[in-house]
């Protein structure tokens, strides 16, 4: 009975509309690298073995912004064993380079945030190294600091350019000043997010070996080594051939590995080159990770909303603000993002959206999962259950009204090409909770109840790949190899991370050459060995260099066909005996692929108008929640995630990427608050930050529909962050509708939910 | 780790005897470390300020549980698990169960003692208030002899009891007197397992013919020490529960504790909370 | 304060079946210890205060954080670790249900999590969902949503009570 019950809930194996025929796509073969995974045998950073190994440390500063004035070096510690390197010691330029070059590895004069690297010190032991650290003392003369993004978007005080401004954005369609004289109602809204820690378990760290003979190498724990490969250039003035960099096994990334570790990379480099080449690791551990690496960016919406009093949308006018940190990192590409997703999957004729990231003196917020979306959807998700109430009608009635349609516009005033069904999607994710009975029996059930409940859903698009012309900017390239003994391998730069990159190129290449998945093997990133496939970001790896893998393949292929060694139909062992021919006669036996963008689409980066992405994946989430009305504490009770995503490539990894998504967005909306001090992260430590255990999350139902994309792999979109978008709205609409109460900021903590429960009573 | 080992020292002396041996001999230099889940977590965190310890895990004396017709007496190193696998406890004493059920995850109920949690003096401890409850008396032994004392008496303010340098908690006795009593146990941690309590509300209450007979009141993390809440029980104790008493006794609890803003709640909700689930626990009397 | 330094301790315990003499600072966590000095990489690191689970192990069939365990305290006791469960080539039910299931996705919570379910299904084999979520509420997942670990623990306690 008790295992009865289990499967039936806890096992959402997922229900799939699923159409092309397929050998290998469409099945749950093993994850490759599963077996090492389970057994303890995968090798992270912090296990690789190395001789004469030096331990690296990182010596931060204490304050928010200041003129650093000395440093000094406590007595009780034998310095001269001990590897120093400050900003001086840096051979290239001090400048982490990604998108604007104004972020220093180590701060020479002036600090911008509290734990911004000053100093790096190494020793053989890494406990000596440890009480080093805190002998060293800064003293900083503190400037007066910004913390919040009102008092910086205020420019009470700059601190970073002219105004404060990292990037702004402004999206203008039609024009929305014409939209409020011929409205019924007007209704606005103001709707805030808070930073998330991204928590992979394993934290960041590398193993470094530098100096100027042999050049630059680094292991690490990473999503894009081509980033560190491009940073480490600059910080070490060196030609490209003499950096390389190595991903080993990666314990979780979420985007907190996007650009990180190309900071933690150079700080081991640096040491390692100051030691002669000695190797250097650093491994943070869990409070350093926390206090001094990126987290999500907080967020600031408001909106104005024009509506007919029969609920068209008629003008929306968004002004969404995000808190960037000190410095510009990848703060813009957030924005951009974030931009493009604020005014949903709906059809509205006038939309302006004003978007600005902003500098405060926190550490630089970072990529996480969903990129800005999950901030401008939370707001949009939020707003239009307002909106609904303010015109009479249901939440789902005002969006039935205003879902886009095929051939439709977006606010970017993208055309939209491919046949979305939001509606339909709405019906059945409604269907399989139950939504409307619930609804009704829940406002009936709670009068009295000290345990209210309520269900709310959230209605949206994630956009896959890079945003406009990012993709033929990009240029990705992907090899594949195939060896005398027919065994086939994938060079790509692109990581696994947890997501199953392994796995789903591999199905990907077998399918493309009809061979067994075992034939398949995908190589470690490494970029001394393989081609630049892009950053392993953006929901991309599948379908877009999934794509490449496919093409890359198909070529290898075609090779041995023109080359007379293979039939048009072939066993695997005519396929073995091929490339070894062909590996006799000619060599190495290689096929690559570059980036194409399919046909059609236009991308305006001034104005931002034209094609935003290539595809969306469409979506329609639904949450129950309880309230507990004696402690104020909201759990969800069951969460429902239908979605469509074109093919889907693995049934089993596609669902665990919803599920962990979801997972993380029910931890952003309930449960992580981020404690800031100063600009710093107070509660830095697991006990304090808390994310859901196992006893939390409630069941995760995923359902998938499946409508091929003609330019993804077999039909594949993109879903790595999509999950993270709609948990937040889902759950504050289910909350409000427990309560009655309309709460506008996530995290809502139980402090925060007695707070409004009171104030409303 | 961001403590430097070589500065740490920890011990194993041979048996109970010799323990206490030198803990007389260097009173104050040593201390006593158990299942270390509170101490290993300071100690990497670069927080543990005391340097030397006598590992204590390892001496029988201190294991186990005794059962007679009148207590239940428990060593100090009776671990979280312990207490989950014990029948009379189990039936008996549902309030420390509980506490023991919801303190950390699997792991940490192998190696967390009740002895450890007590002796640590935290006031976000999860068990003390439920041996608050059961009237709990703690044995202290020391090379001098040993002497029982109520665990009410036990703690005398932030981190600081009445222990001396010299002396062990032995073991734990809780008295076999509150069989049938209705009880309420509520850890309110955010989360559902493996929190820091932000408030830790323990009851237990023997009704006699529509009147409370006996109340007992506990609550953590809503001041200094684990709070026992006298007033309010007396209050309570004798009389018919209604409306006016129950808001009457809200009145009381708050003004028994003193909560504090921290990183992990605030005053106002560890007020707010407290006294609702005094409410609720009321309310469920029957 | 004692001037006394501490002097390295020797430890003789059972690790993975095998008898171990170690050697290290007695307030050493047996996490280092595994990892440094029998190479027993496959117990992690994820936050060193025993919340995230990731280096559990068992101790004389106790689940513990071997963060937070001075290797003093490990003198004769049997220790096993993830490392230890397969024997030759055939995983343990538990692994092979991580893989089939999806349980593992980026890997590094799974070998403490592995720990933890196989201890809860050597103390439940037939936990329920309850069983299930408090036993594996130590161990913290950040990929998976814990749905596929729910399930890989489902199929391994199936398959312990197929015939085999």
């Amino acid at each position: 009975m008790a295992r009865a019950h289990l499967l039936n809930n806890v096992t959402a194996t997922p229900k799939t509309k699923s159409n092309a025929e397929t050998n290998v796509v469409g099945k749950p073969v093993p994850r490759k690298e599963g077996r090492a995974k389970v057994t303890g045998a995968a090798r992270y950073v912090d296990d690789m073995r190395v001789e004469g190994l030096l331990h690296g440390a990182t010596v931060r500063s204490a304050v928010a912004r200041g003129r650093i004035r000395e440093i000094k070096f406590g007595a009780g510690v034998p310095w001269d064993e001990f590897v120093v390197v400050t900003a001086k010691d840096i051979p290239g330029e001090n400048v982490v380079a990604l998108i604007t070059l104004d972020q220093p590895y180590l701060a020479a004069e002036f600090v911008n945030h509290p734990e911004e690297p000053i100093l790096l010190l190494a020793h053989p032991d890494k406990h000596l190294l440890e009480k080093a650290r805190r002998a060293v003392t800064v003293e900083i003369e503190p400037l007066p600091p910004v913390f919040t993004l009102a008092e910086s978007d205020a420019k009470t005080e700059i601190i970073w350019g002219a105004d404060n401004v990292f990037k702004s954005y402004l999206v203008d369609k039609g024009n929305v000043d014409d939209a409020w004289p011929e409205a019924d109602l007007i209704v606005e809204g103001e709707y805030e997010t808070g930073a998330q820690e991204h928590l992979y378990i394993e934290p960041n760290g590398v193993v470094a070996v530098a100096d100027a003979e042999q050049g630059v190498t680094v292991w690490g724990s990473m999503q894009c080594p081509y980033y560190v490969h491009k940073a480490l250039l600059k910080l070490f003035a060196l030609p490209e051939d003499k950096v390389r960099v190595v991903q080993t096994e990666t314990g979780g990334g979420f985007g907190g590995k996007e650009e990180f570790p190309s900071m933690i990379a150079g700080h081991a480099a640096l040491l390692s080159w100051r030691a002669g080449g000695r190797p250097v690791k650093i491994i943070y551990d869990r409070a350093e990770d926390m206090v001094a690496s990126t987290k999500r960016h907080p967020s600031r919406t408001r909106h104005k909303t024009a509506v007919t009093k029969d609920g068209r949308l008629l003008g929306m006018e968004i002004d969404f603000v995000v808190d960037g940190g000190a410095y510009a990192t990848l703060s813009s590409v957030v924005l951009s993002r974030g931009t493009i997703h604020a005014a949903g999957p709906y059809h509205c004729p006038h939309v302006r959206v004003h978007a600005r990231a902003v500098a405060t003196n926190a550490p630089p917020h970072g990529a996480f999962r969903g990129f800005g979306a999950p901030q401008s959807i939370f707001a949009l998700e939020r707003h239009l259950d307002k909106v609904a109430t303010a015109v009479g009608l249901s939440p789902e009635e005002f969006r039935r009204r205003n879902f886009v349609r095929e051939g439709q516009t977006l606010a970017t005033g993208q055309v939209v090409r491919e046949p979305v069904d939001m509606e339909g999607l709405l019906a059945r994710a409604f269907e399989l909770t139950d939504y409307q009975a619930k609804r009704e029996r829940f406002a009936r059930e709670n009068e009295g109840a000290s345990v209210k409940r309520g269900i709310g859903f959230a209605s949206f698009m994630h956009g896959a790949g890079f945003t406009g012309s990012g993709e033929v900017y990009l240029q990705s390239v992907v090899g594949v190899e195939a060896t005398a003994e027919g065994v086939v391998r994938v060079l790509a730069a692109s990581t696994e991370i947890g997501q199953g990159t392994n796995t789903i190129f591999a199905q990907l290449a077998a399918e493309a050459l009809g061979l067994d998945y075992e034939l398949i093997e995908v190589l470690q990133p490494d970029t001394g060995h393989v081609p630049n496939s892009g950053p392993t970001v953006a929901s991309r790896t599948t379908m877009i260099v999934g794509k490449l893998v496919e093409s890359a393949a198909a070529g290898l292929r075609q090779t041995l066909q023109n080359a007379g060694l293979l039939g048009a139909t072939y066993t695997t062992e005519e396929w073995r005996a091929a490339c070894r021919a062909h590996c006799e006669r000619y060599g190495a036996l290689k096929s690559f692929s570059q980036y194409q963008p399919p046909p059609g689409i236009h991308w305006d980066e001034g104005k931002y108008q034209g094609d935003a992405y290539g595809t969306y994946a469409w979506a329609v989430y639904v949450a129950e929640v309880a309230v507990d009305t004696v402690t104020y504490e909201a759990r969800v009770e069951d969460f429902v995630a239908l979605q469509e995503v074109g093919k889907v490539v693995h049934p089993v990894l596609a669902a665990g990427q919803i599920e962990g998504g979801v997972a993380q967005a029910i931890g952003w909306t309930l449960y992580e608050n981020v404690v800031w001090q100063q600009g710093r992260m107070l509660n830095a430590q697991m006990t304090n930050y808390i994310i859901p255990t196992a006893a939390d999350i409630p069941p995760i139902r995923v359902y998938f529909e499946e409508q091929p994309y003609p330019y993804g792999p077999r039909g594949a979109k993109g879903i790595g962050e999509l999950p993270m978008d709609g948990g937040a709205p889902a759950i504050l609409n289910a909350i409000e509708h427990a309560t009655g109460v309309s709460f506008t900021h996530v995290p809502l903590m139980p402090e925060a939910l007695m707070k409004g429960l009171l104030e409303d009573a | 780790m961001r403590s430097y080992l070589p500065d740490y020292n920890l011990r194993a002396p041979r048996d109970l005897a010799a323990t206490l041996d030198v803990l007389t001999q260097e009173p104050g230099v040593w201390r006593p470390f158990a299942g270390g889940t509170d101490l290993m977590v300071l100690l990497d965190a670069g927080l543990l300020a005391h340097r030397n310890f006598l590992s204590i895990w390892h001496l029988p004396e201190l294991k186990g549980v005794e059962v007679t017709d009148t207590h239940v007496t428990l060593g100090a190193l009776v671990t979280y698990t312990d207490v989950q696998r014990h029948e009379t406890l189990a039936r008996e004493f549902p309030l420390l169960a509980a506490a023991a059920r919801e303190t950390g995850g699997i792991a940490i109920q192998s190696r967390g003692t009740l002895g450890g949690n007590v002796a640590n003096a935290s006031p976000a401890a999860d068990t003390p208030p439920a041996l608050l409850v059961y009237d709990a008396e703690l044995e202290l032994v020391s090379q001098g002899g040993a002497r029982w004392l109520a665990y009410q008496d036990f703690h005398t303010g932030y981190r600081q009891t009445v222990m001396r340098a010299d002396e062990l908690l032995a073991r734990i006795r809780l008295p076999r007197t509150t069989a049938g009593w209705q009880t309420y146990y509520r850890k309110v941690g955010t989360r559902k397992a493996q929190a820091i309590s932000k408030v830790c509300f323990a009851a237990g209450a023997r009704v006699d013919a529509g009147r409370i007979g006996d109340v007992r009141l506990a609550v953590g993390s809503v001041a200094p020490t684990v709070v026992r809440c006298a007033r309010t029980e007396d209050l309570l104790r004798g009389h018919e529960l209604d409306g006016e008493l129950i808001a009457a006794a809200r009145a009381s609890l708050a003004q028994e504790i003193a909560p504090i803003d921290d990183m992990r709640s605030t005053a106002d909700y560890r007020q707010r909370v407290a006294t609702n689930l005094l409410a609720d626990f009321l309310g469920q009397l029957t | 304060m004692s001037d006394e330094t501490a002097a390295t301790a020797e430890i003789t315990c059972t690790v993975n079946g095998v008898r171990r003499t170690l050697s290290a600072h007695p307030l050493a966590r047996l996490l280092d210890v595994l990892r440094e000095q029998l190479s027993l990489t496959g117990t992690k690191e994820g936050c060193g205060e025993g919340e995230c689970g990731a280096c559990s192990v068992l101790v004389d069939g106790a689940l513990v954080n071997s963060c937070l365990i001075p290797v003093l305290q490990v003198a004769g006791t049997k220790i096993e670790t993830v490392e230890g469960l397969a024997s030759d080539a055939q995983l343990h039910a538990v692994q092979q249900a991580f893989i089939e299931a999806g349980g593992a996705q980026c890997g590094i919570c799974t070998p403490g999590m592995i720990m933890a379910a196989v201890q809860l299904l050597t103390e439940k084999p037939q936990p329920t969902d309850a069983d299930i979520r408090n036993g594996l509420a130590g161990n913290l997942c950040r990929c998976t949503g814990y749905m596929k670990i729910f399930d890989a623990v489902v199929r391994a306690c199936q398959r312990a009570g197929e015939p085999t």
